[in-house]
């Protein structure tokens, strides 16, 4: 909130939210040289926990760059990413990812031939620990919870004998910790699919899913790695009216769940409608940054953005 | 009439797409095809641009059955389509992916003008037309596909999602664009989200529903019909 | 005629996958019995005497090859293919020179288990050792195995940054170098001449040995199809865990992969090492088997061979890759009248494989695992948020 002071001149001054919101993200003087095009120029804004802020701006003003930027795929010219407090810039990617910053993308990357339960696993995975010698030798035990244990459900003979061999031989030796987390991955990859509401088409391959069920399972992905920040690149492109409100409650309801959220959208309805804050980019440079209604009636955003004023739209 | 579909199926794998639909375009309308996704709206613009084959009927195209036609070939009778997700050429720049779009033509004098009119409607192309097409954002590709199918000059033009993922301002433009080279001769069929642009600008359009077409009439009409108000544009 | 057998090419890949769905459909503990049945058919296989099956015996024409021999050979291909599999298939690395690590693995063999390596008589100079000392056959197998993967971690090290053709082409590269090494280093590894003595699990060959001599190549066999079905045990575990599905989602997208918690360069250094040590024992046990080897023996073309492999069979589909590896080593030692144009049978074959099913014979299905209860839990989900 301090760091208020540093937004250019022209940008209205907005009374930060009340409350002692926490900074969770910290974008500080990032500048973004491609040869010589500046993509981002001293760009400078912060994310407060549990907020759902609004990244916008005309098209190539740096939106996904900045997502870029803050997922470590680029690397700044100059200035930083913090995340909680902790210098993220000169990570990669999956460092970052483990710290807790996830993202969909603009133009969906899923991984086409992998059902959409395996591609959410892919996201899980990275709270998990088995590599190569867990999965091949499976060594690692972990004393399984009760719930866990492997199950007698035969009513008699020798399956009956078998099962119960096995569930004490668990008891007393553990399972392998590659078994214990497989499980864990499936369980949690399949409720975030019912969180996202595609939970019906689980065992499709990505690629042969609607195209409004790519985008939600891209989300689903994302929600895998545990995220603190979600970082939503246009999720409702391509949406219907009908589809963007839907998609309005998802991320309403991502937010209950604690995570922040960031989200680069066009459409003005639905950013006004689910944020709290905006952040306006324009030609790599920060113009404005507030409260959605001041945003949506600030003349240089109207200027650069908006065309005419946001609620007549 | 210039474009007409008759009772087309387009089917993937055992999952037939479009159940026989009949649509017509007229030589100078422009003509918007709305619907949710899954609707089969791509599925018929890549069955009109050859892309996809039919499983049944017939696509007559300036009184030419172009059915089983090759898509390179129905390029050059004048059947253009932007390619939706963007598919621009990312090693090349921004001035050669539009001449690509011109590939057809030979009239060198009319290719200049119109990519002086194309770089017009985009300063952003301008200033970035020696840069490659793949460090463009997402939106500036977005441009650069539609100003590509522009410089073919085709005598119909199939537009899929022209305004996905551009800023409000840019989304205006775009539709005024579409309807200016409409004024100059080119026959639009527009596939849009935004129905509300696509309704108030379009001559006629056609509501597709699970691979059927479940209405048509004007522009205006459909506008105000209370049903589409309520599934497609979002006001209740 | 090309679309003729485009159609009928869609129905036989149709009756592949009802099989494989009918094979899930089945209790397990039919499949188990299947499986154990198929085991030991492939232990039978060197005494194959089913009347009406005979035919399939190499020595059943005349001049044929050893039967017995053959199967080992194309045990030792199954194990190369699972292996460049790993790299390929699922990894999706391209390496053109696995040859280089099976190289490897069979010198290891020879140069520390031969009496007649220049290295073995350096350690019997310097230790004042018997002349008929040499590392046993079983740490040969230790030494081999751990060889071929630590070359393969220094070959990955610094090439793995690279992506699609410029690994390729270095890859390439390494396979020669291996070779003209071996061909060159007159002092280790006697250039040209070659290594001769190389032992096999009961030392030195010689007309002493009971079971592993050179005559009889059954159990050699029995030995080789142990390991391939070992590893296949092996790699199928990777195949169904974090690790494999790291491997499948570098392979379609690594970028996507990293943002999502891939470390993309641990993993395919992974794939790249274990494949290494997959090649690297079946140079080891063809090396043991010939009990000579010599530099020419792992040219280029062997190289290419084992690509060939993978991709006629179906990249990333075990099954697939096995066939594809027991038809290249079979095939033209049972049709010998092909023998002579084999390179050109093998050209032809791609080409058709390439324009008729790129994805190769058994493409791999990319199939949920057997979530059937999780799908019927997915049914009573509402489908909308």
């Amino acid at each position: 909130m301090s760091d208020e002071t540093n937004t250019p001149a022209a940008a209205p001054k907005i009374p930060a939210q009340p409350g002692p919101a926490k900074t969770l993200l910290e974008v500080d003087n990032v500048t973004l040289r491609f040869g010589g095009v500046v993509a981002l120029n001293e760009v400078k804004f912060e994310i407060k926990e549990g907020e759902i802020l609004g990244l916008i701006g005309p098209n190539g003003a740096g939106k996904t760059t900045c997502f870029n930027v803050m997922t470590g795929v680029y690397k700044p010219t100059s200035g930083s990413v913090r995340f909680r407090g902790e210098r993220v810039t000169g990570r990669k990617p999956h460092q970052i990812s483990r710290l807790g910053i996830s993202r969909t993308f603009q133009n969906i990357r899923l991984f086409p031939e992998m059902s959409a339960l395996e591609n959410v696993m892919v996201g899980t995975d990275s709270r998990h620990k088995t590599s190569v010698p867990g999965a091949l030798f499976r060594l690692r035990r972990v004393r399984p919870k009760p719930e866990e244990l492997p199950e007698v459900t035969a009513s008699g003979g020798l399956v009956r004998t078998w099962q119960q061999v096995r569930r004490s031989f668990a008891k007393t030796f553990g399972l392998s910790r590659h078994i214990l987390e497989e499980r864990a991955a499936e369980d949690k990859a399949m409720e975030l699919l019912r969180f996202v509401g595609i939970a019906d088409r689980a065992n499709d391959a990505a690629r042969n899913l609607p195209y409004g069920y790519q985008r939600r399972l891209e989300i689903a992905r994302a929600l895998g790695t545990e995220p603190k920040l979600l970082c939503l690149d246009e999720p409702a492109a391509g949406f219907n009216p009908a589809e963007k409100e839907d998609l309005l409650g998802l991320i309403r309801r991502i937010r209950d769940m604690g995570v922040t959220v960031l989200l680069i959208e066009h459409d003005m309805r639905l950013v006004m409608g689910v944020t709290d804050r905006i952040v306006v980019l324009e030609f790599g440079s920060k113009i404005a940054d507030g409260l959605p209604e001041a945003v949506s009636r600030d003349p240089r955003v109207i200027a650069a953005y908006l065309g005419e004023p946001a609620d007549a739209a | 009439m210039l474009l007409e579909l008759d009772n087309v199926s387009v089917s993937y794998g055992r999952i037939e797409a479009l159940h026989g639909i009949s649509l017509t375009v007229n030589e100078g309308e422009v003509v918007a095809l709305i619907g949710a996704n899954g609707a089969g709206k791509t599925t018929t613009m890549r069955a009109i641009s050859g892309t996809r084959a039919l499983s049944g009927g017939r696509i007559t195209f300036n009184g030419e059955d172009i059915s089983k036609l090759r898509a390179d070939l129905r390029v050059v009778r004048g059947l253009c389509q932007s390619p939706e997700g963007r598919q621009i050429f990312p090693g090349m720049t921004v001035l050669e992916n539009l001449d690509m779009g011109a590939y057809t033509r030979r009239d060198h004098a009319g290719i200049a003008a119109d990519l002086e009119r194309v770089l017009e409607m985009f300063p952003r192309l301008r200033e970035r037309r020696k840069q490659a097409g793949g460090t463009l954002s997402g939106g500036e590709q977005q441009m650069l596909a539609v100003g590509r199918a522009l410089m073919s000059r085709p005598k119909l033009l199939l537009l899929d999602e022209p305004s996905m993922g551009l800023a409000p301002m840019i989304i205006q433009q775009i539709f005024d664009i579409i309807v200016e080279i409409n004024q100059q001769g080119t026959t639009v069929l527009l596939v849009e989200q935004n129905a509300q642009q696509a309704l108030s600008r379009a001559h006629r359009a056609y509501v597709l529903e699970t691979g059927r077409i479940v209405k048509e009439g004007t522009g205006q009409e459909l506008l105000h019909d209370p049903s589409i108000k309520e599934a497609y544009l979002g006001v209740a | 005629m090309i679309n003729k057998m485009r159609e009928l090419d869609r129905s036989r890949v149709n009756a592949l996958h009802s099989v494989a769905d009918r094979w899930k459909a089945l209790p397990k503990w039919q499949r188990s019995l299947a499986f154990v049945a198929f085991v030991v058919f492939l232990y039978y296989l060197p005494l194959l005497g089913i009347p009406g099956l005979t035919w399939l015996r190499t020595d059943s024409i005349s001049g044929g090859s050893n039967w017995a021999g053959v199967l080992f050979t194309c045990a030792v291909y199954v194990l190369v293919a699972i292996g460049l599999n790993v790299v390929i298939g699922l990894a999706g690395l391209l390496d053109l020179g696995y040859i280089g690590f099976f190289a490897i693995g069979a010198y290891a063999v020879a140069l520390f288990g031969s009496v007649n390596s220049p290295v073995v008589q350096y350690f019997q100079r310097e230790f004042d050792l018997p002349p008929t000392w040499a590392v046993t056959w079983a740490i040969c197998a230790f030494i081999a195995l751990v060889m071929a993967l630590i070359s393969g971690v220094i070959l990955g090290w610094p090439t793995l940054r690279l992506r699609g053709d410029y690994l390729a082409i270095v890859t390439l590269g390494f396979g020669e170098i291996i070779r003209i090494v071996a061909r060159n280093m007159e002092g280790v590894t006697r250039g040209p001449q070659g290594i001769a003595a190389i032992p096999g699990p009961e030392g030195p060959p010689s007309s002493d040995n009971q079971i592993f001599g050179l005559i009889d190549i059954k159990p050699w066999y029995w030995l080789a199809i142990t390991v391939v079905l070992l590893m296949v045990f092996a790699v199928r575990r990777l195949e169904h865990s974090r690790v494999g599905r790291s491997w499948l989602a570098i392979r379609e997208d690594e970028d996507a992969a990293a943002v999502m918690g891939v470390y993309p360069f641990k993993f395919k250094l992974w794939a790249f090492a274990i494949g290494a040590a997959l090649g690297g024992f079946a140079g080891f046990l063809f090396a043991s088997r010939y009990a000579f080897i010599d530099p020419t023996q792992f040219n280029v073309n062997l190289s290419i061979l084992f690509v060939a492999m993978v991709v006629v069979g179906g990249s990333g589909n075990m099954v697939g890759v096995s066939v594809g590896a027991v038809l290249l080593a079979y095939l033209p030692e049972r049709f010998r009248e092909i023998a002579d144009y084999r390179w050109l049978a093998f050209g032809l074959a791609m080409v058709l494989v390439m324009i008729l099913r790129p994805q190769g014979l058994i493409p791999s299905r990319r199939r949920a695992r057997e979530l059937k209860d999780r799908a019927a839990e997915a049914e009573e989900a509402p489908a909308h948020v």
